[in-house]
């Protein structure tokens, strides 16, 4: 129902429900204490886009969800390290917000406490979103929460480093060592990447280790003991530096925008930064694969907005409008644009990489992404632990991939 | 001897024991309707004085404390902090942390990473307020610019020292390379250094406590002991060895305790230099206990781990006591 397109017909079921259950809650609601059934006028909205552009685009974004809605947004921003303390609080005194943004890997584990109501109790359906991407926000059997923009990670390369040693950018693993190897020089590492020790390190693993048909039910598998050689001899060859072991993301983004590294893996949330950088030209393709004609299978990223079970059918209602407002086409559109991510519905794609040709790849490379939480649900945080540990283990020399990863599996 | 003891020890004691057992001894016993007499009246209002400082300790320790305490044998997810159940599971919590494969290495770095923080804190320190002890120009200006990284916030000082120590980059090995060592230490990178590294700074971080602490003692000490020593011909080492370190003794047992129970429960700094890398080289209790809480979401697991760190400290907290006892009774 969701993906019919303009954004008035979207709106206008969610607005009959909102009637209707304002409605029943006014005639049943005259115990409830007054603030309950009466008209809502205003939604607390919580998120963590704290960041600019991010804060800016959705300020404006909510507002204008909230005018078509009739209500006042009263957003409240935290760093993105504290959401998810700030929601288990918020859980434990009864006090969610009317709307909740979450990280789309948090998603199973919130749901699972109950705080969160299905949207389908709304007239709200993930159909026609990406399927891994709905597979992030359902948690056994039920969808429970929207994802307007996804995005993914890719292989940045730096046009002239790579045009004047005659490389084009790599396809294989075996491109990838090679290209990594020649381009490397004086102080310039081949390739960055990060292998910190949290899930910004498990994150990037990932497209090695599922390309090659690595699982996180168990890590412990030759195919991914080849993913982590394949990091293993970039690093102790000297094509990528072993400071690795404590870039994260933007330690990488900073390497890479000052010349240290000549491609890296990275996010398109890197392009604000890397634009403002003079003089520095360069184009993201997929991350290489084990043997040439394979696909990247790359996590999904991105946020997941949900309604929490306040309490208030009315208010629950309005936050449903809220979130259906986000995913709106227009909507996915505009924020993927502004945000420089991928919209979550199938339907949009060709026309978003029309207008936003520099997301083409990013776009190609979200086809066939895979949610972290798909396979594993709640369990997913103690698999990246397991994942992280071993890509260290490896990298310092501590054991050989495939060991790493048994004493890692083993915990 | 007691001198310098006598404060901290009165200060330990006071919130244990009511005013009122003081000052009951001296007057008989009074009757029963004795509260509104003066005295009575007295005793009420010492009474309704400490109230709010024992309802502060109850409320933001005592309930902190006994509540991790039961989580620690709860089996506690994010599915309690909504639906309230969190089922009791005795020693499960306990087994799982002692018998993972990881307790032996977040202990043993523990253990190395307090004592070594500890010794280089207190050595350096002590160095250097024994040095601003002589009066010389500006010591004043020197000694407050010594504060400074007692000043900045924890995580600035880790994301600093983390460009720092850099191995590619770091302004560190740039500096060695400039003195000719030619390969670049990875000091956050490599297993082998990583804690040294992380010890270092948390040395820096702790000389400025050490110096102003070690500092105020040394200025308790009266000046005509040194020179009636010195008259008996001892001076500079001697003079520190019989005079400055037996007086100066009390506080150095305030100093070196505190720093256990400070330094034990580290947690910011090695999180903003290692994040207990690489490959756990620095994980210990305290960033095990967070990674599993606030990480993982097993709070059961991670309030068993913190509170294996609080029996820990315990023990500190009671061989303080016990020093500061009998440095009282002496």
């Amino acid at each position: 129902m969701a993906r019919r397109g303009a954004s008035l017909r979207t709106a206008l079921p969610a607005l009959v429900a909102a009637a209707a259950l304002g409605l029943t809650a006014c005639g049943g609601g005259s115990g409830g204490g007054g603030g309950g059934g009466g008209e809502v006028t205003s939604l607390r909205v919580l998120d963590y886009y704290n960041n600019e552009p991010d804060k800016t685009v959705y300020a404006r974004k909510l507002d204008e969800c909230g005018q078509q809605a009739g209500v006042k947004i009263e957003r409240e921003v935290v760093p993105g390290a504290q959401l998810i303390a700030k929601v288990l609080q918020q859980a434990s005194s009864r006090t969610l917000p009317d709307v909740l943004m979450l990280d789309n890997p948090d998603l199973q584990q919130i749901a699972e406490t109950g705080a969160l109501a299905p949207i389908t109790d709304f007239g709200l359906s993930a159909d026609g979103f990406q399927e891994g991407v709905k597979t992030a926000s359902t948690f056994e059997g039920k969808v429970y929460g929207l994802q307007p923009i996804t995005n993914s990670i890719g292989l940045f390369y730096n046009v002239d480093m790579l045009n004047q040693a005659g490389i084009t950018p790599p396809k294989t693993w075996d491109e990838l060592k090679a290209a990594a190897a020649a381009l490397t020089q004086g102080q310039r590492y081949g390739v960055a990447f990060s292998a910190v020790a949290d899930y910004e390190g498990a994150w990037q693993f990932l497209p090695f280790m599922w390309t090659n048909g690595g699982d996180e039910t168990n890590i412990a598998s030759p195919e991914t003991a080849e993913a982590l050689q394949l990091w293993v001899d970039l690093v102790s060859s000297g094509a990528a530096s072993r400071s690795v072991l404590n870039w994260t993301q933007a330690d990488v983004r900073e390497q890479f925008a000052a010349g240290n590294a000549a491609m890296m893996v990275n996010g398109p949330w890197q392009f604000p930064a890397l634009d403002k950088v003079q003089g520095l030209k360069y184009e993201v393709v997929p991350i290489p694969v084990p043997q040439a004609g394979e696909t990247v299978v790359a996590p999904l990223g991105g946020e997941t907005w949900t309604i929490p079970q306040t309490g208030d059918p009315a208010r629950q209602a309005k936050a449903a409008e809220i979130v259906a407002c986000l995913n709106t086409d227009e909507n996915q559109i505009a924020l993927a644009t502004e945000r420089t991510t991928v919209p979550t519905k199938t339907a949009l794609r060709d026309r978003f990489t029309a207008e936003v040709p520099r997301m083409a790849a990013f776009t190609e490379i979200v086809q066939t992404a895979r949610a972290r939480t798909g396979k594993l649900g709640p369990e997913w945080p103690a698999a990246a632990t397991r994942i992280y540990t071993a890509v260290q283990t490896a990298i310092t020399g501590g054991a050989p991939p495939l060991q790493a990863l048994q004493q890692a599996q083993n915990g | 001897m007691a001198d310098g003891a006598r404060p901290a020890g009165a200060v330990a004691t006071a919130p244990g024991r009511p005013l009122a057992s003081d000052a009951a001894p001296a007057p008989p016993k009074a009757p029963a309707g004795g509260w509104w007499s003066p005295r009575g009246r007295e005793r009420m209002l010492q009474l309704a004085f400490l109230v709010p400082a024992v309802a502060y300790l109850l409320l933001f320790f005592g309930y902190p404390v006994v509540q991790n305490a039961l989580m620690g044998f709860q089996e506690y997810t994010t599915r309690t902090f909504y639906t309230g159940e969190a089922p009791f599971v005795g020693l499960a919590n306990y087994v799982t942390v002692l018998s993972s494969g990881l307790f032996g290495t977040a202990l043993l770095n523990t253990v190395l990473f307090t004592v070594g923080s500890i010794a280089g804190q207190f050595v350096i320190g002590l160095g250097i307020a024994l040095f601003f002890h002589r009066r010389f120009p500006l010591s004043g200006v020197l000694r407050s610019l010594l504060l400074m990284p007692w000043l900045i916030p924890l995580i600035v000082s880790g994301a600093v020292w983390r460009w720092i120590l850099d191995q590619d980059n770091g302004a560190l090995n740039r500096f060695l390379g400039g003195i000719g060592v030619a390969d670049n230490p990875g000091w956050l990178t490599s297993t082998s250094l990583a804690l040294i590294a992380v010890i270092g700074v948390n040395i820096w971080i702790g000389i400025p406590f050490n110096t102003t602490i070690l500092y105020g003692g040394l200025q308790d000490i009266p000046q005509d002991l040194y020179e009636a020593a010195a008259l008996d011909g001892a001076t500079g080492w001697r003079a520190f060895r019989h005079v400055t370190w037996p007086l100066l003794r009390p506080v150095v047992n305030v100093v070196l305790v505190l720093g256990v129970v400070y330094t034990i429960k580290v947690l910011d700094i090695i999180l903003g230099l290692t994040d207990g890398g690489p490959a756990n080289a620095t994980q210990t209790i305290a960033t095990q206990a967070y990674h599993l809480s606030f990480q993982e979401f097993r709070f059961g697991e991670g309030a068993a781990m913190g509170n294996i760190l609080i029996i820990i400290s315990l023990v500190f907290a009671i061989l303080y006591l016990r020093a500061n006892r009998r440095a009282l009774a002496r």
